[in-house]
């Protein structure tokens, strides 16, 4: 038995609370939340390491056989999401103290940040329905707090709706374990996953399964109920909002992905063709959304949508091209919508607006920030030699493997519209003649930067060295397409 | 007894739904609580009711009720009960700010 598995959630978890006794003196704290943050990187790097290979960690908590008690299961796609996760924390902790005001520092950032970290290691780690719930709770408890830190008109305004909307879908997560409990009478996933082969009533399993997916989908923000994302991913500071963007709708996500590639595989033909519709609209509602608006925020927070809609998309198709795309797709969008929540950012602290309208001719003072902006934009839409071409193209070759021709349609042209969306920026914002109204501010381009080039490293590094990456991540979808290893590796039988 | 449950938590399901889309604030919250209380009343109920003793070990007793929906329950309480009391600390300070409870004019397009 190895204790591994428990460190990504126990390291955020003190550094969290240490962090709270001493959170006025901010130079101390700010330099144990970067080594915090880099140990938590580190280890995890070492279980990926250790899971890669001696295969998955199972832990059964306080000693308990495994349907009896709380197991965590680090297998190789829930520790690459957590490692991915703690390159976006490295990110923003670094980012952090130039963007966010010394107050809101010092009230509690970093211990609601650590908390998240926290819940969405745990949300990824978890091999229990109802720990699920609570690590849920851990993370969306954390980023409540996140999205009013600071206390503005507009964000008070926004968190309201942000808060109510979650707090609907957990109570609706709560009934509906309540209904799978009653069904199969455990709430360990291995275990529902083997009684769900079991059941003759397939009917209310399919009612439980989409009840599931409702609330995951609520928490991944797939259209029809995307509605309640965009404008309360805004209102907080650009550092809670990469923090979002990047982790929260990728949990949802993450979570439709367990359970329906580990427990609702009876009636393939029902729940994962009704996906693919899903991921459609997501896509379509998600680019127009994207191109609606001349908020640079917005834009970034729109682009949100189709991106889970692609990777909703590869789980409704359902084959091993399809599946290694999602997972590919689903670590690439970790990374660049980070960087791209940075970066607009930076843009809209060094323009001093986030209209696209009032910017004009960035890229005579800040060079280096277009260039970026300019590359991330490319590695978002998917141009060959980065990261979101090679996702997209398993993807794509998934869904004409399937016979899917629509959907794929449908990516291919929303592909276009994101770059567009993405491209206005750049050439509204950056090209054009000059802005002397804009104080120069090279300090702090620079320290906006360095986060930035961080995860653009990561970026590219996945596009480019593809060949050293896509074993892995085709090991880990034909695990997924075979639950069978994943309950006998839980319920050693 | 289990369809009687179900149907009340149906019921505070939809009073709770009811006021959840009501414009003033303060039923919104109250709507959210009674949606809380459905959704435990649904846990305790799908555990099946009532089979034996409390879930206390004693001697000579063979049959207890399910202790587990009991702790669920339990634990689902307290989170809703944090959640809960933030979001009322978050509505007194937003209509504060806002000048407002109503959730019609909560609503707002500046910045673009």
């Amino acid at each position: 038995m190895s204790n591994l598995a428990v460190l990504p959630i126990v390291i955020p978890l003190i550094s969290g609370i240490l962090l709270a006794l001493i959170h006025k003196k901010i130079h101390l704290v700010r330099i144990l939340a970067k080594i915090f943050t880099g140990l938590n990187l580190i280890v995890s790097l070492y279980i990926m390491y250790d899971v890669q290979q001696n295969g998955s960690i199972v832990l059964e908590s306080g000693g308990w056989n495994s349907p009896f008690g709380i197991v965590l299961v680090a297998d190789l796609l829930a520790i690459v999401l957590v490692v991915t996760t703690n390159i976006v924390a490295l990110a923003c902790v670094f980012y952090a103290p130039k963007s966010l005001s010394k107050q809101q520092e010092e009230f509690y950032f970093y211990t609601f940040f650590f908390m998240l970290i926290t819940g969405v290691s745990g949300a990824f780690l978890t091999g229990d329905l109802f720990n699920l719930f609570v690590f849920f709770e851990v993370l969306l408890m954390a980023s409540y707090a996140l999205i009013v830190l600071g206390g503005g008109k507009v964000q008070l305004r926004e968190s309201i709706k942000y808060v109510l909307i979650n707090l609907f879908s957990s109570m609706l997560f709560v009934t509906t374990i309540a209904f799978l409990y009653s069904v199969v009478g455990t709430v360990n996933m291995a275990q529902i996953a083997e009684r769900v082969q079991e059941v003759d009533q397939k009917g209310i399993l399919t009612t439980i399964a989409i009840m599931l997916f409702f609330v995951f989908g609520t928490k991944a923000a797939l259209f029809p109920l995307y509605y309640w994302l965009p404008k309360p991913y805004i209102v907080p500071n650009p550092v809670v909002s990469a923090l979002f963007g990047a982790l929260l709708t990728k949990v949802g996500i993450y979570s439709i992905l367990r359970v329906f590639t580990l427990i609702f595989v009876h009636d393939p033909a029902f729940t994962h063709n009704f996906f693919i519709w899903i991921a459609g609209f997501t896509l379509i509602f998600g680019a127009v959304g994207a191109l609606s608006t001349n908020n640079i925020k917005l834009v970034v927070a729109y682009n949100i949508i189709p991106a889970v809609g692609f990777m909703i998309m590869g789980i409704g198709i359902y084959n091993e091209a399809a599946l290694s795309g999602a997972i590919y797709y689903l670590i690439h969008d970790m990374i660049i919508k980070a960087a791209l929540f940075l970066l607009v950012g930076a843009i809209a602290y060094l323009a001093g607006t986030s209209d696209l309208r009032k910017i004009r001719g960035l890229i005579h003072q800040y060079p280096l920030l277009g260039w970026l902006f300019f590359l991330s934009a490319f590695v978002l839409a998917g141009i060959p030699p980065f990261s979101g071409f090679i996702g997209k193209l398993l993807l794509l070759q998934g869904g004409l493997e399937s016979g899917e021709v629509v959907i794929v349609i449908i990516a291919l042209l929303s592909s276009l519209l994101i770059l567009l969306s993405l491209m206005r920026i750049f050439v509204r914002g950056f090209w054009g003649e000059k802005d002397d109204s804009i104080q120069v501010n090279k300090k702090a381009a620079q320290s906006f930067t360095i986060p930035v080039v961080f995860l653009l490293f990561f970026s590219v590094l996945l596009g480019v060295g593809a060949e050293l990456f896509y074993p892995m991540i085709e090991s880990i979808s034909s695990y997924l397409l075979n639950p069978e290893i994943y309950i006998e590796s839980v319920l050693k039988e | 007894m289990e369809i009687i449950m179900s149907i009340l938590a149906g019921i505070l399901f939809t009073i709770g739904i009811y006021n959840l889309l009501q414009k003033q604030l303060l039923r919104i919250v109250i709507g959210t609580a009674l949606i809380s209380h459905g959704a435990h009343l649904f846990i305790l109920t799908m555990g099946k009711l009532k089979r034996g003793a409390p879930p206390i070990l004693e001697y000579g007793i063979s049959e207890y009720s399910d202790p587990l929906p009991q702790a669920l329950i339990l634990t689902s309480i307290v989170i809703s009960f944090g959640v809960t009391s933030l979001l009322l600390v978050l509505a007194y300070r937003a209509s504060k700010e806002n000048n407002t409870d109503n959730m019609d004019q909560l609503r707002g397009n500046e910045n673009e």
